[in-house]
């Protein structure tokens, strides 16, 4: 974060020429009066960071210290793997930096299908369509297969990419309160019989680190009919015997429809995926706009992604170290007294919910002080009026980081005011 | 009194435990505006309203009201296309 980019974001800098209209970006004058006010404090701005160099999946140099990451959901620290950085460097080699064009026209390589294959062996599925990102994914799922009499029934807190799917298509939405097994139910038993529906779950909620009941929540979606997608992101790699995700966990792979997943977390590159055992899957291809309408993952990328994908399959040895961290990081820190968002560590992410955003970002600016980075998160990306400090794990944390972050967290934490 | 003088009187006793600030209700009377309500009291307000009528009202129809007259109208109408 430059001054310059701070400066340029002045309002007074940018007044409408004259003779114009209103200035389309007023309506922004709130949010950038409220950074100033933070900003003004004297706190860094959480939101504009920069990495100045990565030295692993657990450390980087940040304002010239060495700090540890934990804030990445590079869950298996797969992004140094010798093995995934040689295969990325063979298809640069072989294939150029990028392939300038759409799944569906120049886009598709080998290495295009090798990933896809990866997928398919990996989830067990007859289908796998990779996609540029995640958040497309998602975008091109919800907007494809749900029209205008078709109802999209999803979680009140669902990811930003679910629901900008919902609005790029046209179905009817209909929100159920986050993991609201009856509200589900009450929903569902609203809708017109007849009608199409797909309830819309994710396997891990990635702002509190909460999973989704899905055992019990496919059950009732099926009872009323409907297709079921799942969104595995924050789930693929350490939930479940084969680290499919929450839904292989809960037991429910034969009733799930879709699953959607990325390559942005434990996979540890860039994109995103859809597998499913639909016979007419395919179809998708032709008339998902997300998929069709931008260009294709460069090979280097897609190499990389099916090099670890095929490595998560055998990774039982990582998974049973992440939750190690996982759980020794949320006793420690409850232990310390911080108020944490679930009880009981369900997943690689552990927030520690703070009262309010000044606090938050002081909080956050004394760890990355001590040489600590974690994420900081406030409305609308949380749950409404929460703020808090997202921590998630990592399988190459070493249990000596496990224990300094511990500690490092405890002297911010007294230095605050935080924890007595 | 009207099915709709009576639609009117129940939704505006669920608003009451809603109406901090003791806004006076009318049919013009605006939830974002006037009841300066955010989105999480929107989806309980909702519920309430959806339990009390036995209707569903998704979130497209929620977009486009915006009075608590659209309302008492949408209540209406989904009320008689489930008779």
């Amino acid at each position: 974060m430059t001054d310059a980019t701070i400066d340029s974001l002045d309002p007074a800098a940018h007044a409408a020429p004259d003779g114009s209209g209103q200035d389309l970006f007023s309506k922004f004058d709130a949010l950038i009066a409220e950074r100033q006010a933070l900003l003004d404090t004297g706190v860094k701005d959480p939101f504009g960071l920069v990495m100045e160099t990565v030295l692993s999946p657990t450390r980087a140099i940040i304002q010239g210290k060495e700090t540890i990451l934990l804030g990445t959901y590079n869950y298996m620290g797969m992004t140094f793997d010798p093995d995934v950085i040689a295969a990325g460097k063979k298809a640069l080699d072989e294939y150029g930096s990028g392939t300038t064009g759409s799944r569906v026209l120049n886009g598709t390589y080998q290495g295009h299908a090798e990933c896809e294959q990866a997928l398919k062996d990996f989830y067990g599925t007859k289908h796998a369509m990779v996609f540029s990102t995640g958040y497309q994914a998602n975008l091109g799922l919800m907007s494809t297969i749900a029209g205008k009499k078709d109802y999209i029934i999803l979680d009140a807190d669902s990811h930003a990419s679910i629901y900008d799917g919902c609005f790029l298509g046209d179905a009817q939405l209909v929100r159920f309160r986050h993991n609201s097994l009856e509200d589900l139910e009450k929903k569902l038993g609203r809708l017109p019989p007849e009608a199409g529906k797909l309830v819309v779950l994710e396997g891990v909620y990635s702002m509190l680190g909460d999973i989704a009941p899905l055992k019990e929540m496919v059950a009732v979606a099926k009872k009323y009919g409907a297709m079921i997608v799942v969104d595995e992101a924050h789930g693929m790699g350490f939930f479940g015997e084969n680290g499919r995700g929450v839904f292989e966990e809960a037991g429910v792979e034969a009733d799930v429809d879709f699953v959607v997943g990325t390559f942005s977390k434990s996979v540890g590159t860039v994109g995103g995926f859809v597998v499913s055992n639909h016979p007419k899957f395919e179809v998708l291809r032709l008339v998902c706009r997300p998929y069709v309408f931008t260009a294709s993952l460069p090979p280097s990328v897609v190499a990389t992604a099916a090099t670890s994908i095929r490595k998560l399959m055998h990774a039982g040895d990582k998974r049973a170290h992440l939750w190690k961290n996982s759980k020794r990081l949320h006793k420690g820190l409850t232990d310390l007294g911080f108020k944490l968002a679930t009880d009981e560590p369900q997943s690689a992410i552990i927030a520690v919910l703070l009262p309010d955003q000044q606090t938050t970002v002081v909080m956050w600016q004394a760890l990355l002080d001590s040489g600590l980075y974690v994420n900081m998160a406030r409305p609308p990306a949380t749950p409404a009026g929460t703020y808090l400090l997202r921590c998630s794990l990592c399988a190459e944390h070493s249990d000596e980081e496990v224990g300094q972050i511990i500690a490092m967290f405890e002297a911010a934490g007294r230095a605050i005011g935080v924890i007595a | 009194m009207t099915d709709r003088d009576e639609t009117f009187d129940k939704v505006a006793e669920l608003i009451a435990p809603f109406n901090k600030k003791n806004a006076p209700l009318t049919d013009t009377t605006t939830f974002a505006g006037d009841l300066e309500w955010d989105s999480l009291v929107v989806m309980d307000f909702v519920a309430t309203i959806e339990d009390e009528f036995d209707i569903l009202i998704t979130m497209n129809m929620q977009a486009e009201i915006e009075t608590v007259g659209q309302l008492v109208n949408a209540i209406e109408q989904l009320r008689n296309e489930g008779e």
